[in-house]
Parts: C-alpha cells; structure tokens; sequence
C-alpha cells in the first residue's frame, strides 16, 4: 500500500495504542495495542461488535482523551501526552465531530451553533459570521440560518453538526455512528454528503457505524475486536460505488457489491 | 473579546430560564433592597434630626439635674437635688461664668388646657421672661410675657402653634382670650411661632407660662426651702467656639453651689447640641450595624441560593459543557462562562433591589411626609459591587465543577 500514499506522512498514526480503564480492582482493557495509520483524504469506517472499543479509539483519535500507552501522532506531532488545555486546541483546530445524537445546543440557532467552534478558536465579528455562514450552505442550509434545532428535521440537525465540524477547516472529521439516529433515506443522504465533501475538498473521514451499507461508502474497513485491529481491508474504489446507482441501491436494500482487496 | 463572548452567553442562559433566573435573584434582590430603602430612610431621617437639633441654636447649652447617663429623674432611686432660680442666676452672672451671654430657666410638667368645653393635654413650660431670647424662638400673635407680668405673678399663658390650633379651631384671635390651665382661668397673650417635632417632644404642642406665677399658684413645685424647682436652665454661649471652655465654667460654678466633694460625680448634666448629635450618631451607628448585619445574612443566603442553581445548571447543562469542550472550550473558557453567569445573576439582582428600596425609601418618605429619604451614591455603588462580589465568591465551585468535567463523560451523559 506504500505505492497508494506515496510515503507522505499520515495524518493520523497510532502505535502500540492501549487504553485501560481502572475500575476498583478490575482493569478494563479498552484497547490493547492498536497500530493504524490514516492519510490524507481517506475515509475510514471503524467496525466492530459493541464493547470492542470503537468508541474508544476514536476518542483518543480525536484527542477527547490521552492513551495509556502508546504513541499517536496527528499531522507529525506527538499528542500522546499533552493536558487537557493543549488537547483542547488541537480540537480546535484539527478535528470535526459529528455525534450521533447530534449534540446542538438547543434555543441556539443553526448560524450560532456552527460559529461555536470559531468562538474557542478566537475568531470574532464577520469573518467568524461568514464562514458560519459557508459552511452551512456547503451542507445545503443556506436558507435554514436562523432556525432553532427543534425547528430541524433529525437530517438537518446533523448537517448543521456537519458544517459545525467543517468550519474550522479541520485535518479530519469524526463521526461515531452519525446515522444511527436517522431514518434509512435520510442517512444515505447524510453519506452522500460526506462522500461529497470528501470528493470535492478532500476531507479526511472515520467513521464508527454498525451498518455494512455505510461501511460501502468507505475506501478502507477497520474491524476492531476486544480492542486490537482485526481487519484492515480497502476497498477498490470503482466507480461504481460511488455512483447514484449505489445509493439507490442502499435506499432499495440492495447493497452495491464493493471490490475487496485484503489489507495488508 | 473573550469575556464579551462569555457575558453574551451567560446572559442568553440567564435569559432562558427567566422565572428561574428571578427566583434565584430573589435573595440577593431583598438583601440589596431593604439595605438601600433602610440605609435612605436612615439617612433621611438623620438629616431630620440633625436640622431640629440645628435649629435649638449651636451655642446652647441644657443644664439638668442629675446624670443623664442615670436615666430621667423620676426613675431613680435617689431624688436628684432640683436646679433652682438661684443656679440660673448664678450661671447668668458674668462675673461667676464669662463666657454665658444670656440664662432661662423652664419647668416643664403635663397641663391640661380648656376652652368652650374643649379640652387638651399639652407640656406646660413655666419660664423666665428670657426664654424666648435663649431659645431664639418668635411670637407670631402677640408677645412673651414681660419681667413685670412675672414679678406680679400675671395668670398669662401663651399657646404653641397646636395648641393655638387645637384651641381656636376657627382662627379666631387668641389674644385676651380666656383659657383653663388646669382649672385655673388664664389669659392668652400670644401665639408662638411653628418649630415642628424635636428631641424632648414637639414643641407646638405647649403651653408657657410665667415661672413665677406656674410655682406659686398653679403646680406649686417648689424645694424644701421655697426655691422654685427647674427641669432645666438653658445658657446662651457667646461663641460656639467657647463651649467647652463655658461648660468648664459652668460646671466649677455648679459643683460648688451643689457642695459636689472632691473627686465626686457631678450631680447634674451640661449637655451641648453636638453632646446630642453624638448620643443620636451612637444610635444611628448601632442602627447601621444591624443593617449590616441583616446586608449580610441575606446576601448570604442569596449566594447560596445562586451557588445551588449553578450547581443545577451545571448539571442540566453538562452535555452542553461536553460539546463545548469538544470543540475547543478551555478549562478557563467554561470557568469564567459560568462565573459570568453567577455575577450576572448576583449583579440583575444587585439592581433590581436597589430600584426597589429607592421606590420603597421614596414611598416612605412620600407616606411621612416629614423628611426626604437621601439614596446615596456610595450606598447604591457599594452595594452592586459587593452583589457582583457574592455571586462570584459562590459561583466559583460550580463553575470550577463544570470546568473541570471531563468531555466524553459530559458527551456521554444523559
Ligand atoms: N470510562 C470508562 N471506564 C471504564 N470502562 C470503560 C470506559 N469507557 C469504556 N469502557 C469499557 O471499554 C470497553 C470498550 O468500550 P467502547 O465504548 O469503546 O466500546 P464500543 O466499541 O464503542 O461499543 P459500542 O458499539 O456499544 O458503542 C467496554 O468494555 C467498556 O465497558
Ligand atoms: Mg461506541
């Protein structure tokens, strides 16, 4: 796969990642020694049973929390053991997240919600407006500025969270099970969506999900059990899976069949 | 720009949660109220006494019988050694006391006055005739009664400015009119001018009359040796600046006259219009602690109750936290978001309670008529500083909790 990435450095590389949670007397063993390395304008989905760890690794990817042991480097520098305050700029500046629950502040309209991270990022006046402002008609809100969260179909809501994680012109987005709170239409449209930013502006994306389907909008599939890396398979991206086609073929419960090619 | 981000959000919080924002302000708003509308009225009523006790004239000095530390002479065990005429004109010899321009003597007691069937209770003060010269005090109908009327023990009486009211219903002219003084027929020969209340009563609310005729003929209060009993000798002093200096005579010239021994108390008071500013300053001082003390408690309680409902909202808002921290919020970003939130509270609350007392001191001093209650400045900047300070002393736990949740637990929590 060298050939693929052509040596440059990845955006995100985890080594010998472990994570263990000291619960009393018992340890949990979240993770036990992960190595992944994710580059520039891929995106991922991170797969596995539940308790397997996703969730965990993709907090420590997306530097909510510090490994117990193990080096990650983001973007070529060791954020591994930095504070809290450090790990919060580097939030700010480098990652995205979109939540499954969506996680909008109510009474705050969508224009307020995606300039939050813009706030924290010192951002102010009408440049801070007008990125806001972007970034929503990037995700296709141009017309819902103003609009409180409840005023929001459970689509719109997350294409508000997806422009929130935009704004700030992020190395990555991450997205723990973004469908999963969103109707079977809905969600191929909010694939189709990242699947567009990924293609049009090359943004880097991982994906936790359980749903194969959304796995099919992935160029790689992580599978994770009891907290090591069990499988790391790209798909050949054909045309074909990323044409209408395969979406009509989600939306009709015929999954489009992906080319796999085992990974290294 | 930070902190202008921050008092944005915590006002749209605050804003949020209107009823709730007003019932935690609730505490601070009454503390900060009854404070200014106590403090206000307080003051105005200080500027009150202060003009009356002004208006007894600043070189005045009260001679009384026994200390007035002991309490009013009828409450003690041991009668107290009356003042007489021969004190007074002791204090009024300017060979004795230099210093004393001008002597009165006043013996005051209940009376009842009538007139046509109408009757009223009134303070009698029997003087000497120099009485309205010390006290500075006219006659708005006729005149104070002469050393003659007084030597030939004239039955004449003149009315305060109530009495006269009180009496004469109608207007009519008082002079040569006849009035019962307890029983007795007397003619009134004038009307004295309005003074209004004052320490000791109010004034216009009296009757004077010779000493002379009141000590033989009417109340008959005279010492074992046929002295006229006097409540009080008031002295005239020619400078206010010689006060002290004619207290000091005064009481040299007294203590021997009374046979007061070495190293003895005085057997008597002399008491300066500024000795009664100071004894009404005490008050007013202890008066001023208590409204400290009540300041305190209910700002205290107003804290706690801020302080609860931040802890309540920081609950109610820990998702909220979580994504914030997320997306790049600092410790210190959360921290002073929330701090803000608290002062905010404390600082609404600080202001809409000093509304309140100043409407509620304005009332009061509307309903009483008598004097202006005074809202000052000081009182009103101290107490919105120590409000804001409140909610920041109590804002500083929940604010540290929520600054120091962890994101994925926030995110996390339900
Ligand atoms: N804060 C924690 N304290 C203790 N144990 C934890 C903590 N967070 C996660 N774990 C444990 O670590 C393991 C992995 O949890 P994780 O949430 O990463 O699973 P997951 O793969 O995301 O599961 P799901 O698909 O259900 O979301 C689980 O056994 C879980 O109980
Ligand atoms: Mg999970």
């Amino acid at each position: 796969m060298a050939s693929r990435n052509n040596g440059e450095t990845p955006v995100v590389s985890l080594r010998d990642i472990k994570k263990i949670y000291q619960m009393g007397d018992v340890e949990v063993r979240a993770l036990r020694g992960v190595d992944i390395d994710i580059f520039a304008g891929e995106v991922v989905a991170i797969m596995g049973p539940s308790g397997s760890g996703k969730s965990t690794l993709m907090n420590i990817v997306g530097c909510l929390d510090v490994p117990s042991e193990g080096a990650y480097e983001l973007d070529g520098q060791d954020v591994s053991r930095l504070k809290d305050d450090q790990l919060a700029a580097i939030r700010n500046h480098k990652i995205g997240f979109v939540f499954q629950s969506f996680n909008l502040l109510p009474r705050t309209t969508a224009l307020a919600n995606v300039e939050l991270p813009l706030i924290y990022g010192g951002i102010g006046g009408r440049q801070r407006r007008q990125r806001a402002e972007d970034a929503l008609r990037l995700v296709g809100l141009g017309d819902r500025l103003d609009h409180k969260p409840n005023e929001l179909s459970g689509g719109q809501q997350q294409r508000v969270a997806i422009a929130r994680a935009l704004v700030n012109d992020p190395s990555m987005i991450l997205a723990d099970e973004p469908t999963g709170n969103l109707d079977t239409k809905t969600s191929v449209e909010i694939m189709e969506l990242f699947q567009r930013l990924n293609e049009e502006r090359g943004i880097t994306i991982v994906f936790v999900t359980h749903n194969p389907e959304t796995a099919e909008y992935c160029h790689r599939v992580v599978r994770v059990r009891d907290g090591l890396v069990e499988s790391d398979e790209r798909q050949t991206a054909t045309a074909g899976i990323y044409a209408h086609g395969a979406l009509h073929g989600a939306v009709n419960g015929h999954a489009p069949i992906a080319v796999k090619e085992k990974g290294v | 720009m930070k902190v202008i981000e921050a008092m944005r959000i915590a006002l749209r919080a605050l804003a949020a949660n209107k009823l709730r924002s007003i019932l935690t302000m609730l505490g601070i708003i009454i503390g900060v109220g009854a404070v200014i509308a106590l403090m206000s009225i307080g003051r105005g009523v200080e500027k009150y006494v202060t003009d009356q006790f002004a208006g007894l004239g600043s070189n005045l000095l009260f001679i009384a019988p026994g200390q007035i530390s002991e309490g009013p002479p009828t409450l003690r065990a041991n009668p107290v050694k009356s003042l007489t005429l021969a004190d007074m004109n002791a204090v009024g010899d300017r060979s004795l006391a230099p210093h004393v321009s001008a002597v009165a003597a006043d013996f005051q007691t209940r009376a009842t006055v009538e007139r046509n069937g109408k009757s009223v209770s009134v303070q009698a003060s029997a003087t000497t005739p120099s009485y309205p010269l010390v006290r500075s005090w006219k006659t708005t109908t006729g005149s104070y009664f002469s050393q003659l009327d007084s030597d030939e023990r004239q039955r004449v009486v003149l009315l305060g400015a109530d009495t006269y009211k009180d009496l004469f219903p109608n207007g009519d002219y008082p002079v040569d009119q006849t009035v019962q003084v307890n029983g007795m027929n007397f003619r009134v020969i004038g009307v004295m001018e309005g003074k209004g209340g004052g320490p000791g009563g109010n004034l216009d609310k009296s009757i004077f009359l010779p000493l002379t005729t009141a000590q033989d003929r009417l109340f008959k209060q005279k010492n074992p040796n046929g002295e006229y009993k006097i409540s009080v000798i008031y002295a005239s002093i020619d400078d206010a600046d010689n006060i002290p200096l004619a207290q000091e005579e005064i009481s040299q010239l007294m203590r021997e006259r009374r046979g007061v021994q070495y190293l003895d108390q005085d057997d008597f008071s002399i008491i300066s219009q500024n000795d009664l500013i100071a004894v009404f300053g005490d008050i007013l001082g202890a008066l001023t602690i208590f409204l400290g003390a009540i300041a305190a408690i209910s700002l205290l309680v107003g804290g706690i109750g801020i302080m609860n409902i931040m802890l309540v909202s920081v609950t109610e808002r820990t998702r909220e936290i979580g994504l914030r921290k997320a997306v790049g919020a600092k410790r210190a970003d959360v921290l002073i978001q929330f701090l803000i939130e608290a002062m905010a509270l404390a600082a609404v609350g600080g202001i809409i309670g000093v509304t309140l007392g100043w409407g509620l001191a304005r009332l009061v001093s509307t309903l009483f008529g008598e004097f202006q209650a005074v809202v000052g400045a000081d009182a009103v900047i101290t107490s919105l500083v120590v409000a804001t300070a409140v909610g920041l002393f109590f804002g500083i736990f929940p604010a540290y909790r929520a600054s120091r949740l962890n994101p994925i637990d926030a995110l996390r929590y339900e």
